[in-house]
């Protein structure tokens, strides 16, 4: 069966456009104490533009909106590096508890033990899982907890009194730990993987000026990095930290722990591995976990447990806050409801699942697609578009695959691989979906040949076409301008 | 396991087609040394209904709202949202997408940022808004480095009534950065101190950054602020605690500033101890290439239909890597939804009356607890809905007495301010009747106080 085809899409426009003086979407209470007003100066005129609505208007507008929009509640969403599976709805009833959603940050210790007790549950699940010594649930996504994890590795060289500077990043790399890497202080040493790294390489490399390696395990072709320990023997022995970007932590749940292998810090994605919502970009949350060593450097406060109670702690040494408040509390407790739900041997079924289906998903596409590493998949595969004739590309695939029903993988990442074409399927397909999204990945590869008209004019399906972005970069429209007009 | 669809023979079909006997082969490349060799010791797993008993049991352990009459603010408000909002940010299709780098499929998501990015403009006056930060505090970090960027210089100053954790975020995102943080006093009127500022300014400074509202609740006179740091050839961050507050005041860009860095949360976002929250980020066109994190664009498609895309991604992670404005990837999308959800429910009528119940309210009871003995309001600078209460005796025994009568009677200032000691810091929203701020005045004059 083709999943996707076309229905009745309403249009919608602007908030801004539908706007009527007079109307309104909300109703306070009369003011009962007496009404005052800003001295002189300090106020505003009344907001050109903003909103006037009613709220069938602006249900009706939102509603709308959301069906132009494609979740993993619609359908497969294999986005490599993503882990975009599925999201349990007990979860979002979790964080919408009153007593778990309305307390207030700055509610003294004792009054918020059910919040503090389920974060340090939350702290000692993340520490076994990883094999850390101490988490941090500061960091609000994965490129926060590596700024928090590479602050943390500078402030444990400058502690003992070493200046050192640069960072080794090999080229699979995503673009966060670069940009991390810079915004810490350091300079960027790139480095070159075969698929994997090698201990030559980092050899070749490890100096007395380099602070520390940043690694990606299992890497972002899928593939885990075989020479790990040796690597992180080698960087220690010569004075430096290995920095573990976690995103693909799903391929190793109860598996092998990051801590075990010698790697000094990681930060978690709890949006990916722990199944909380993406949310259209965000909001996650990017836990770090570090060894012994370096736990006094994390940024406070934390949550340590004193006899029977719960309360927050810091340490002089830390690097400081990289947050107003705690962290984001309802996605930590949305990934503590996940492993609760799914308990140790549930995690480790997870990933082998998720495993399998990459390697499933790999299997089934080999020989209709380049597959430029030989090596192994863990839970997710790396094609690309070497192969396909008559001028179609990643990027054609790409949008074919949406007048089929699915959500694209990621594409041109990692950057290693020329066309990339990066396919994570997660735990939570089955073999049905796999298979039927495999379908179609090999018809479209027959229609390159065939009639490659289908891939350049695609998608064909959605309520808008294929975009100008070059356009949208040169004459720069970011926000609607109509003050005061209808449109 | 119910998320997990696979069957004992869907496994079974699928090492088949593989090629492997067995799951285990599937790891191989993971070296024996560095497996683990037990199974991780965690809690036997829960169904849902013992799942939601144990999270009523932590829920039941909290004080909230609900069990408390609370005074509590200092960057985190409790105000009303209506029930629509969370029905809407519900929608999967919104809460279970990510970033939207397909826009063909991504157009809801890619609207309303477009929406939100255009309702922030509005609100603080400026010419363009981002996607959205982490949250106020790393939205104000950003902008200082954003303001290092433009200015090439090294300094910071940050004024000391701005929220002291955002001071120290700030601090902690220039630690490795060459770059000083200087703190700027505060007068006895409880805004920043101008001679202060303007004895610290000179060519080194890259950007000043205060409050508005500060962390005492009190207005800045952010134009005189503006015209000083622009003066020295810095640029002026407007740190914008309380979101609410631009319902009724002047917008920071009418004002003259360079940069506004805000928190959202306020927007239909529960406090929910301290996040998800939403950062938002606006500044001058001009300026607009070297702004960090996310830009939706307007565009058209083939056949000359509206659309909306992420654009300018020059600037960003994945394509200039280590020469990036800022290493964002993820932000708050969801959170930006419901900011935008809240502000069309609410629109020009209710925000500016909901910032107006805030302000009667706080102003009530500032005049309430301002009669009592004992009590004393340090701060006579206008302010917005909080307000720093000073009391003859010691505030630990003063918030204990109140939590005594299921008062959280506001936020001690001793922690971040040792001068204040003596002091905390009070805040009154719409969500207080008239009543429970008589309860609290009646409890300070009772003796708390
Ligand atoms: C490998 C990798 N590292 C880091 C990140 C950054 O994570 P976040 O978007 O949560 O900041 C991502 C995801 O986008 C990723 O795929």
């Amino acid at each position: 069966m083709i999943v996707g085809t076309s229905g009745l899409v309403l249009n919608e426009k602007l908030l801004f456009e539908h706007s009527d003086a007079g109307r309104k979407g909300y109703s306070l209470p009369a003011l009962d104490v007496p009404a005052t007003e800003l001295p002189d100066g300090l106020c505003r005129q009344e907001i050109a533009g903003f909103p006037e609505l009613s709220e069938v208007d602006v249900v009706r507008h939102f509603t709308r909106l959301s069906t132009w929009n494609y979740g993993v509640d619609s359908g497969f969403y294999p986005l490599g590096s993503c882990t975009m599976k599925y999201n349990p709805k007990v979860n979002e009833l979790a964080a919408r508890l009153p007593g778990l959603a309305d307390v207030h940050p700055a509610t003294p210790d004792h009054l918020a033990q059910g919040a503090l007790e389920m974060m340090f549950r939350l702290q000692e699940a993340l520490a076994e899982i990883s094999g850390f010594g101490a988490v941090t649930l500061q960091p609000a996504a994965g490129a926060q907890g590596e700024l928090t994890g590479m602050l943390v590795v500078r402030a444990w060289h400058e502690a003992r009194g070493s200046k050192r500077r640069k960072v080794l990043i090999p080229d699979t790399a995503h673009g966060t730990n670069p940009a991390t890497a810079a915004l810490a202080g350091f300079d960027v040493v790139p480095i070159a993987s075969e698929g994997v790294l090698t201990l030559a390489e980092v050899e070749a490399h490890m100096t007395d000026e380099v602070a520390a390696l940043m690694v990606t395990n299992p890497n972002t072709l899928g593939l885990f990095e075989t020479n790990i320990a040796a690597i992180c023997e080698v960087v220690h022995a010569r004075g430096g930290l290995v920095y573990c970007d976690g995103a693909n932590l799903n391929a190793l749940l109860g598996i092998a722990r990051p801590g075990d292998m010698g790697i000094d810090v990681m930060h978690f994605n709890l949006h990916k591995t722990f199944a909380t919502p993406h949310g259209g970009g965000g909001p996650g949350s990017g836990p770090v976990g570090v060894s012994a060593a370096l736990a006094p450097f994390l940024p406070g406060p934390w949550v340590i447990q004193d006899g029977d109670r719960y309360r927050f702690a810091g340490s002089s040494e830390s690097i400081g806050r990289m947050l107003a408040f705690h962290g984001n509390f309802g996605i930590m407790l949305r990934a503590y409801a996940y492993i609760r739900s799914m308990g140790a041997a549930g995690l480790k079924h997870a990933t082998e699942m998720a495993v399998l289906n990459a390697n499933y998903v790999r299997a089934r596409l080999e020989g209709g697609y380049h597959l430029p590493y030989a090596t192994r998949s863990l839970h997710e595969v790396v094609f690309s578009d070497r192969d396909l004739p008559n001028d179609c590309h990643t990027l054609d695939v790409a949008k074919r695959l949406i007048d089929y029903g699915y959500h694209p993988p990621t594409i041109y990442f990692p950057l290693v691989v020329k066309g990339s074409i990066m396919i994570e399927p997660t735990e939570t397909e089955s073999q049905e979906t796999l298979d039927e999204f495999c379908d179609a990945m090999l018809a479209i590869a027959k229609e390159a040949e065939m009639n490659p008209d289908l891939l350049h004019a695609a998608p064909v399906r959605t309520r808008v076409r294929r975009l100008d972005e070059t356009a949208a970069a040169r004459q720069p429209r970011l926000r609607w301008e109509g003050v005061g007009e209808k449109g | 396991m119910r998320y997990i669809p696979h069957t004992r023979d869907d496994v079974a079909q699928m090492l088949g087609r593989i090629g492997v006997g067995s799951l285990e082969e599937l790891f191989v490349e993971i070296p024996a040394t560095v497996r683990l060799k037990r199974p991780l010791q965690l809690p036997a797993p829960l169904a849902e209904p013992e799942l939601v008993r144990d999270l009523k049991a932590l829920a039941a352990r909290n004080a909230t709202p609900e069990n408390h009459v609370s005074f509590l603010g200092g960057g985190a408000y409790q105000h009303f949202i209506p029930a629509a909002v969370d029905q809407l940010i519900s929608r999967s299709e919104f809460y279970t997408a990510y970033t939207p780098y397909q826009p063909e499929i991504s157009q809801g998501t890619l609207q309303a940022i477009f929406e939100f990015q255009t309702l922030i403009c509005q609100l603080t006056g400026m010419d363009v808004a981002n996607a959205s930060m982490y949250d106020g505090a790393s939205a104000c970090a950003e902008a200082a480095l954003m303001a290092v960027r433009l200015t090439r210089r090294q300094r910071v100053l940050v004024s000391k009534a701005l929220n002291p954790r955002w001071r120290e975020v700030v601090t902690t995102y220039c630690r490795y950065l060459d770059l000083d943080v200087v703190e700027v006093g505060y007068g006895a009127d409880g805004r920043t101190d101008l001679d202060d500022l303007a004895a610290r300014l000179d060519g080194r400074v890259a950007a000043v950054i205060a409050g508005y509202p500060n962390y005492f609740g009190v207005v800045e006179d952010l134009a005189a602020l503006a015209r000083l740091a622009q003066g020295a050839g810095a640029k002026l961050v407007a740190g914008v605690n309380e979101g609410i507050a631009l319902g009724l005041l002047k917008s920071p860009g009418e004002l003259g500033a360079d940069i506004v860095a805000g928190e959202g949360q306020s927007f239909g976002i529960p406090v929910s101890f301290g996040g998800p929250y939403v950062g938002f980020f606006a500044a001058r066109m001009k300026d607009v290439r070297a702004m960090p994190g996310r830009l939706i664009g307007e565009t058209v498609d083939r056949d000359g239909k509206r659309g909306f895309v992420l654009t300018l991604a020059t600037r960003e992670q994945h394509i200039r890597r280590e020469k990036a404005t800022s290493n964002i990837c993820s932000n708050q999308g969801l959170c930006a939804l419901t900011a935008t959800v809240f502000l069309s429910l609410l629109g020009k009528q209710g925000l500016r009356e909901m910032a107006g119940q805030n302000l009667a309210k706080a102003a009530y009871a500032r005049e309430q607890l301002g009669r009592i003995k004992g009590v004393d309001l340090p701060f006579a600078a206008p302010g917005f809905n909080e307000f720093v209460v000073r009391t003859a005796r010691p505030v630990k025994e003063v918030l204990a007495a109140l939590e005594q009568q299921g008062i959280l009677g506001g936020i001690p200032l001793g922690p971040d301010y040792p001068e204040l000691a003596d002091a905390f810091l009070v805040c009154v929203t719409e969500q207080h009747r008239r009543a429970d701020i008589e309860v609290l005045a009646a409890a300070l004059a009772g003796g708390a106080a």
